[in-house]
């Protein structure tokens, strides 16, 4: 922050070296056409909020980023790789379990229940992965897992076991659990939205650090504060499409499409 | 003229207090059969537990045929089965031998086991939310590591009160093996009983198996509370466990918190 108390001057990244590419995905439960024809492209640094109706497609969309979802056809790309399939003669075929794990390990992502392991104390539950899937010495990950959960604020909660935690500190857990990977993209899927009204604020202000440190994050959000504050761009979805995406200062204050402008009037 | 129950307390004494090597043997026998066949159960329902939620049809099949039969023919068939229809090494580890007999019992009991303990062990996984699934995959750990780390852990926490009920059990089911003849501790009663004919040995052996059982339940409890210390904030005190295993009615009706 800045000595007069606001943010300081936006981070703008340097709009090159794409993060996330995602081309033309669809995606269907049964036979309902839940994502039809979704593109987008995350570079590095940048903040992208996607909001809309609940419904619309956007949990779906970031789930499918992380291959938790199968994707029906298009494509999906981080860091320059193809996610959750392989071509093989043209065709893309789902790749091997051990592949897509190892494609899971530089994303992290934030669930909207959190998630926490609860057989786990906090700090157990940062270093899980570090030493278990990276095959990190312990007292590494440790250190690093003390400096990340002294960054999200609860140096003094690692010991403690998620279910004497509240709300908004087991997903702060959680963000750090997400971070101790090293991620080159960290997703958030609604990660305010189970949360109490009081413990919301401690979330979005760590987020928004995040955010001004320069991680690359894609922020399903229904918090329109935070996308305003926060994002580089915000990406409007509805009914499995993107519809509109531009500067929150574009966005919010001269939205283009109609379909913008009422979802906008009813939320703000 | 007899009473209609007469007690030979000295048999008694002598059989509980003073017993002899042989039966010691006998009693290490059930002790060894009960505890391999339950571990090996315990194997068996976990794969047939992963068969059942495998996205591989067949293994599907084959998980619900292996429950179909085994849960639905008896025990003793079981066993009468696996001792004459396969031929069965006697296998020696040193001083300790197993006998062809017990070693037809063991595979009897564990497979008979499995059918049972896949149905716990499914009930476990299910209890563990989805979200951890998704939470350990978003980390980059596999389904086998998943399982391994997070889900079974969590799993264990409703497996363990059921398993040691199937365990109780199965210490009393070895005594089954003796009709192959399998000489464990029933079997020693009962050639007692048939050169004596004095039926007290068999409530001898009642007081040794309620020990065993006793016993059991002293460990079970202990496992319960640990498994349950970490994530509750209310914790049970050892003694209350304790009485929720013993008599959860009971533990009940006087207020005992339970999960």
């Amino acid at each position: 922050m800045e000595p007069d108390g606001s943010l300081g001057p936006r981070y703008s990244p340097q709009m090159t070296e794409l993060v996330m590419h995602a081309e033309d995905v669809h995606k269907s439960f049964g036979r309902l056409h839940v994502l039809k024809g979704v593109s987008l492209e995350v570079a590095k640094g940048e903040t992208v909020c996607i909001i809309g109706p609940s419904g619309s497609g956007k949990t779906t969309f970031i789930r499918c980023i992380n291959h938790l979802e199968k994707i029906d056809s298009g494509r999906i790309e981080v860091n320059g790789q193809l996610i959750g399939y392989r071509q093989r003669n043209g065709k893309l075929v789902e790749d091997s379990e051990r592949n897509i794990a190892r494609q899971r390990t530089q994303i992290g992502m934030v669930f909207q229940r959190f998630n926490l392991f609860p057989h786990k104390t906090a700090l157990q539950n940062v270093i899980e992965a570090p030493v278990h899937v990276l095959g990190q010495p312990k007292e590494q990950a440790t250190d690093f897992a003390r400096v990340l959960l002294g960054r999200v604020g609860l140096a003094d909660k690692l010991d403690t076991y998620p279910g004497k935690l509240s709300g908004g500190q087991q997903q702060r857990v959680a963000i750090a659990r997400a971070l101790a990977m090293g991620p080159a993209l960290m997703l958030f899927d609604e990660a305010t939205s189970a949360l109490d009204p009081e413990t919301i604020g401690e979330v979005l202000s760590v987020m928004e650090e995040l955010a001004l440190a320069g991680t690359t994050m894609i922020v399903v959000t229904h918090e329109m504060g935070f996308a305003r504050k926060a994002a580089n761009r915000v990406v409007m979805m509805d009914d499995g499409l993107i519809i509109e995406e531009g500067t929150p200062d574009h966005f919010f204050d001269e939205p283009e499409h109609e379909r913008t402008k009422q979802f906008l009037s009813k939320i703000l | 003229m007899h009473a209609l129950v007469a007690v030979d307390w000295h048999v008694i004494w002598q059989q509980v207090f003073h017993p002899n090597n042989v039966f010691f043997r006998t009693l290490w026998a059930t002790v060894y059969i009960s505890i391999v066949s339950q571990a090996a159960g315990v194997l068996l329902g976990l794969l047939a537990a992963l068969a059942r939620m495998s996205r591989f049809a067949p293994f599907r099949w084959i998980s619900g045929v292996y429950v179909w039969i085994f849960r639905g023919t008896p025990l003793l068939v079981q066993i009468f089965y696996v001792y004459f229809a396969f031929s069965w090494p006697t296998l020696h580890f040193g001083f300790w031998t197993v006998t062809d007999a017990a070693l037809a019992g063991i595979v009897a009991l564990s497979i008979n086991e499995g059918a049972y303990m896949r149905e716990i062990i499914r009930a476990g996984i299910d209890s563990v939310d989805r979200g951890q699934m998704e939470a350990a995959k978003s980390v980059g750990m596999t389904y086998g590591q998943a399982m391994r780390r997070i889900i079974l852990p969590q799993a264990a926490r409703v497996i363990v009160p059921p398993l040691g009920n199937e365990f109780n059990n199965m210490m009393k089911n070895t005594s089954l093996v003796y009709t192959i003849g399998v000489f464990e501790m029933f079997a020693y009663a009962e050639q007692n009983y048939s050169q004596f004919f004095i039926a007290d040995y068999f409530l001898a052996i009642a007081v040794w198996y309620l020990l065993l059982t006793t016993i059991w339940t002293f460990i079970q409890a202990w496992i319960e509370r640990r498994l349950g210390a970490s994530e509750r904030g209310d914790e049970l005190s050892f003694r209350e466990r304790l009485e929720l295993a013993w008599n959860p009615m009971a533990a009940w009706a006087r207020g005992t918190p339970h999960r």
